[in-house]
């Protein structure tokens, strides 16, 4: 069914374009007067009168909640390496972007007391990755997180917010293990799992956790 | 040294100075200034839009015209297979020089020592001016045919109609100036401002038409119908690249810069103004060089009134276009004329 537009009647003195040039002027000419620089991202342009651009390096974009950054390897309070080598991340990861080297039988022993063991090398091909957050969500020692802002302990001046990763060729962007713990910076581990079980073990005597068995 | 120069007849001293006053407007003046309007339309543009625009080349982006050129240049020249090879390098040469040609006969100062400051003071300047003017439309119908596309094509199609009608209301608009003046001398149009009457105040009917018609035959927004970018792709340059782009794109400024110093001349009184002695012809070259540097600001205000309305008003659509060039403008001029020709009759005929 076609629909028959109203067209709007106008006057002469409107036909004449005068008052829309008038009026093109002043929209114009007000944004063209508002100076004003753009504030970081959530209070820009509340009013309209900051500018959109953001001068990136000087200014930075704040990172929403939920952001998926790249993924960086975390340590708990005590400097300890909270990966235990399980390779779920490695299994889970889509583009195959995860690598990890176990200890072996007489790697170095985990950082912490009751862990079983902990990576020998660690590498993410930044390249491939996809910031998909699956490696995050399956590790079970909550060891892996993609750099964001909002976790406990985060750190603004020390921790990146990794949305712009760089290098300038391909071996650059496979993070090692040193550098992943070192992006990742720390996260307060409230739980304390390993303690536990620790303390657990040895309650009951069941087991000598943390002992290497072969020691004795 | 100069002994030399005396020697030479004064025909011989003529030819130096003329060429020395074309390599002087062309690279000193009319290069850089359309170098920076691109830059000044990149920044007023970015400002009313509430961006910052190009601020990272050199100081405040002053340097950008260097870049951009520098990418201009390495980009790749590329032709297309099926192009019209002789008219599609012909096309970009054919769009820049009538723009740099008009200045040819525009008297930019007084006087600059013992030189006039005019390249070629033509008896009938405004006649080669739209003269001149009217080649321009070459470019792009050369750009749209040789191009060998339809987008190309479309653009050409458009400007070709659009800057002929236009042109006829250009033309028209002017004669009015010329009943008064008398003369059709650009120095003479000058002479006659000198009291500070500047023509837009005696002929303000005549300067609406010139502007809109300057709009249209720089194909300048709202008017810009052969471009139209959300149309057209790119309309006649679609195909172009590289310095071949450049060439239209600056040839648009020149033209842009061509078209102000016109309206700047016939107008606004080109480099007078009626106070402090700077209507009259210059006896210093300080002062020579300070009429020079007004008739630049006169033109800077009219470069300015180009890129600020790209942003205020949308494109007319076609038919638009053609109804406000032909019915409207059209008659609107000529009764201009024939009420300037009876104001004449009654006041200094007899």
């Amino acid at each position: 069914m076609a629909i028959k537009v109203q067209r709007v009647k106008l006057s002469l003195w409107e036909r004449l374009f005068i008052p829309t040039l008038w009026n093109g002027f002043k929209v114009t000419l007000g944004h063209f007067l508002s100076f004003k620089k753009s504030k970081v991202y959530a209070e820009k342009n509340k009013d309209n009168k900051f500018k959109a651009t953001l001068s990136y390096p000087e200014e930075l974009w704040t990172v929403p909640p939920g952001f998926r950054g790249a993924p960086y390897l975390v340590s708990d309070q005590d400097a300890a390496t909270k990966c235990v080598s399980c390779q779920l991340c490695e299994f889970v990861c889509p583009p195959k972007a995860i690598r990890i080297t176990p200890p072996g039988e007489d790697g170095e022993a985990a950082h912490r007391e009751g862990a079983e063991k902990m990576p020998k090398e660690f590498e993410i091909d930044m390249l491939r990755c996809i910031f998909c957050g699956y490696c995050e969500e399956v590790c079970p020692e909550e060891a892996i997180y993609l750099a964001k802002d909002y976790y406990e302990g985060y750190d603004d001046e020390k921790m990146r917010r990794d949305y712009a990763l760089t290098g300038s060729n391909r071996e650059e962007m496979i993070f090692n293990k040193d550098k992943l713990l070192e992006r990742g910076g720390t996260h307060h581990d409230r739980i304390k799992k390993w303690e536990k079980k620790t303390a657990d073990a040895k309650a009951q005597e069941t087991f000598p956790v943390g002992e290497n068995p072969k020691a004795e | 040294m100069t002994n030399w120069f005396y020697n030479l007849t004064p025909n011989e001293q003529f030819a130096i100075f003329s060429l020395l006053k074309i390599v002087i407007a062309v690279f000193a003046v009319v290069l850089p200034m359309v170098a920076y309007s691109v830059v000044a339309e990149r920044r007023i543009s970015a400002w009313i839009q509430d961006r910052i625009g190009p601020n990272r080349v050199g100081p405040f982006g002053l340097l950008q015209p260097a870049a951009d050129g520098l990418k201009f240049i390495l980009k790749e020249d590329f032709t297309p297979a099926y192009a019209r090879k002789a008219y599609f390098w012909l096309a970009p040469a054919v769009a820049m020089v009538p723009a740099l040609l008009t200045l040819a006969v525009i008297p930019f100062g007084s006087k600059l020592g013992s030189q006039q400051a005019v390249i070629a003071d033509l008896n009938v300047g405004i006649l080669f001016t739209l003269g001149i003017v009217s080649l321009s439309v070459y470019g792009i119908v050369l750009a749209g045919y040789a191009s060998n596309s339809k987008y190309p094509f479309l653009g050409s199609i458009r400007s070709s109609a659009q800057m002929i009608s236009y042109e006829i209301a250009m033309g028209m608009s002017v004669i009015p100036v010329f009943m008064l003046v008398g003369d059709l001398n650009l120095s003479a149009v000058i002479e006659y401002q000198k009291n500070g009457m500047w023509l837009i105040l005696k002929q303000p009917i005549a300067f609406v038409i010139f502007l809109v018609a300057a709009f249209a035959e720089t194909n300048r927004l709202p008017f810009d119908m052969p471009e139209a970018e959300s149309e057209l792709v790119g309309g006649y340059h679609t195909e172009y690249s590289s310095m071949k782009f450049a060439l239209f794109f600056l040839g648009e400024y020149a033209a842009m810069i061509a078209v102000s110093a016109m309206m700047v001349v016939l107008f606004l009184g080109g480099w007078t103004l009626p106070f402090a002695g700077l209507n009259e012809t210059a006896t210093s070259l300080g002062m020579g060089l300070l009429q020079v540097g007004i008739f630049i600001g006169k033109l800077l205000l009219f470069m300015g009134l180009f890129i600020w309305v790209r942003w205020m008003l949308p494109r007319f659509r076609y038919d638009q276009l053609m109804d406000i060039g032909w019915k409207r403008f059209v008659p609107l001029a000529l009764a201009n004329i024939v009420v300037t020709a009876i104001y004449l009759y009654l006041t200094h005929g007899k």
